[in-house]
């Protein structure tokens, strides 16, 4: 039980960013993918979730042995997939509680109705571990939130949809340090044997909250090295040159 | 040219009303036969007439081709009566039905008067000569506003006195029944210091197959201190035509919010000014407006600060679908002298269609100091972005679209801070879509 990549390649236009990539990351762990400035992370995280700006002209993307490239964005989700945005969007007029009761909503069989009373009771419970004031419910997504405030929303519809896999991108980028534990904290409550992570980050502090059980490195639009969370060390140490060296000799 | 005149004998807009026949008290009639007048030395828009620039000029004419409301049979008003039922709780509740008052539950409170016009013109005689559309239309309708002037005998009169809350909404609806029977509803509301209340008109077809015409001048006189709630909601049937004529007239630290909801007619001129004329007044202006097929909203604001430190704050929006249009025409005007004045004007066009069309004008003019003002204008459809959003969360792109195409109208009537006002105008808006879909 899997996410698999195999040899997946991506243009935006003409301009190739993904260039044959191969990654893998089973249900049960955290997989972790570093990798310096327009390596192509944030493309995988959108090609995985479905985005239409991007071309794929080669390769496979499976979940569970189902192909992900066939189906929609909306399909995947449903299908268990989730991705948590370098910026998550605004949405003027539609509040939070409305938004996650519509994706819930659309996970239903027709004709059923999500039960309000159980809906808000778990909401609820889930944003109190977050440390999200209830007036998040009846405010518009994401509209006015602070960077903080806009990660852990997006760590909130991860807790209430329940995904088999999650993507986060660049999680950490605009969290303090307080911030950055409780979404940390977020995450690491949802870690299961059911459930597979990717984690896209730019720096290694993120992994001091949440551990990696494999660290690659992106670089080119390729993974060009894997290894366990001691590789994040390094390279935070090291930078990303020396990887680049290694790997070129 | 016998025929001409023969196939238009009662058309409102060219024969004159028989005054004597309403009943009404000789200043009243008085004051009809001079609109009258007026109205019929007016001419019809033209092209070259700024305040209907990108205007249809041809339903303005077509306005010609409707006549007098006729009395109902009971059946008819007893259904509508059934219809008249939007707000759960209200203060008081007046369903006039082709001009002729059907239902009335009066609301009660000390010194309030809450009458239907025609009632209000024989025991409050110097009142509403006091405040009777004293305000003169002047975004472009003047030639119908006189019109209405001369034949208004229907909708209500309200004066809160003094210090008087009136907590729940009082709610008038206006029908009109036959095909090319014609309305002139009309709201007077004279708020007393620091009183409160809130107002909802309806205007409703009671066939959606049939054309009718609304026409409506609407006055707000907001005394110091005051608070004013007042709701437009217009679902008339989609061949009607709509025009809706109103003035908020703000004292002293008066709080005006009015909204207006535009659901239906085939055509919907609305004219709305706000003068805003003591220290610490404020007016809040706000619509939506959700056509579709070939409907058209043509909107004209005026924002006028007469007086220093007073505050204005226009939101309109429009959600147009397939080949409807809309255009939005609105003026800050800061008078000499009007210092410190915050005016605020926005204008945003969601277009759902590539062929629906928005058409902005926004303006300003300030002839002040230490003024802060703004005005802006948007129009644009839903971005892949928007949809990518609620796509990555399973939701499919088509209710993403309705639930993005909501929120846009939700930010409007959510300003209202009025919970049940926000259910029902929001339940209209979803049973259009639901028309839609």
């Amino acid at each position: 039980m899997s996410i698999e990549i195999s040899d997946l390649k991506v243009n935006i236009g003409d301009q190739p960013i993904i260039k044959g990539l191969n990654l893998t990351f089973p249900k049960g762990e955290v997989h972790a993918i570093m990798g310096p400035n327009g390596s192509g992370k944030s493309t995988l995280a959108k090609v995985i979730s479905g985005h239409e700006d991007y071309e794929v002209i080669g390769g496979k993307i499976t979940m569970d042995g189902v192909d992900l490239l066939e189906m929609e964005a909306d399909e995947r989700s449903r299908e268990g997939l989730f991705m948590a945005f370098q910026y998550p969007h605004e949405i003027p007029g539609v509040t939070n509680a409305n938004f996650i009761r519509a994706a819930l909503q659309a996970r239903l069989p027709k004709g059923e109705e999500l039960d309000a009373v159980a809906y808000y009771k778990q909401l609820y419970a889930e944003m109190d571990k977050l440390e999200m004031d209830r007036k998040f419910t009846g405010r518009a997504v994401n509209e006015g939130f602070s960077g903080g405030e806009k990660k852990r929303n997006e760590i909130l519809q991860m807790a209430m949809l329940k995904p088999s896999y999650a993507v986060l991108d660049e999680t950490d980028s605009g969290l303090d340090i307080d911030a950055l534990k409780v979404v940390s904290e977020g995450v690491n409550r949802m870690r299961s044997p059911e459930r597979g992570f990717l984690v896209i980050t730019h720096y290694q502090r993120l992994l001091d909250y949440i551990v990696p059980d494999v660290v690659h490195v992106m670089k080119g639009g390729k993974i060009i090295r894997s290894g366990d969370k001691s590789l994040a060390l390094e390279l935070e140490e090291r930078g990303y040159d020396w990887v680049l060296d290694e790997t070129a000799a | 040219m016998i025929a001409d005149t023969e196939t238009k004998p009662s058309s409102v807009l060219t024969t004159a009303p028989d005054f004597g026949a309403t009943g009404l008290p000789q200043w009243y009639q008085d004051l009809q036969r001079s609109a009258w007048e007026a109205s019929s030395a007016l001419p019809l828009p033209k092209r070259t007439d700024e305040p209907w620039r990108f205007a249809d000029l041809k339903r303005a004419a077509a306005l010609e081709a409707f006549q007098t409301a006729a009395s109902l049979d009971e059946a008819t008003v007893k259904g509508l009566i059934v219809r008249s039922s939007k707000l759960e709780k209200t203060s008081g509740k007046f369903v006039f039905a082709n001009e002729s008052l059907a239902y009335a539950d009066r609301p009660e409170a000390d010194g309030l008067i809450c009458l239907p016009l025609a009632e209000a013109v024989e025991k409050h005689a110097q009142l509403l000569q006091e405040h009777f559309m004293t305000q003169d239309a002047t975004l472009g309708s003047e030639k119908f506003a006189q019109l209405h002037k001369s034949r208004a005998k229907s909708g209500l009169f309200i004066y809160v006195p003094a210090g008087v809350e009136i907590t729940l909404p009082i709610e008038a609806y206006h029908w009109v029944s036959g095909e090319n029977s014609s309305v002139f509803p009309h709201t007077l509301i004279v708020t007393g210091e620091n009183s409160k209340v809130t107002v909802v008109d309806y205007y409703g077809s009671a066939s959606e197959s049939e054309a009718g015409l609304s026409c409506a001048v609407v006055d707000l006189v907001a005394g110091r201190g005051s608070k004013l709630r007042y709701v437009a909601c217009q679902s008339l049937s989609t061949t009607s035509s709509n025009i809706h004529i109103s003035s908020t007239l703000a004292s002293a630290d008066a709080d005006v919010k009015s909204l207006q909801v535009q659901i239906g007619s085939a055509w919907s001129r609305t004219e709305s000014v706000s003068h805003l004329s003591g220290k610490g007044a404020n007016s809040d202006m706000l619509s939506v407006s959700v056509p579709s097929s070939k409907q058209q909203v043509d909107q004209r604001t005026l924002q006028h600060h007469g007086e220093a430190h007073t505050t204005s704050d226009l939101l309109y929006k429009n959600a147009l679908y397939d080949q409807s249009r809309s255009v939005f025409a609105g003026l800050i005007k800061v008078d000499v002298g009007a210092h410190y004045t915050d005016a605020y004007q926005t204008c945003r066009n969601l277009l759902l269609s590539d062929e629906a069309e928005a058409n902005s004008m926004p303006g300003l003019e300030i002839n002040a100091d230490q003024v802060k003002c703004s005005h802006g204008s948007t129009s644009g459809p839903i971005t892949d972005e928007d949809v990518f959003y609620f796509n990555a969360r399973g939701i499919p792109t088509e209710t993403a679209k309705q639930l993005i195409t909501y929120g846009f109208a939700a930010e409007v009537f959510g300003k209202l801070k009025h919970e049940a006002i926000e259910a029902m105008v929001g339940q209209l808006v979803e049973e259009k879509f639901r028309q839609l879909s």
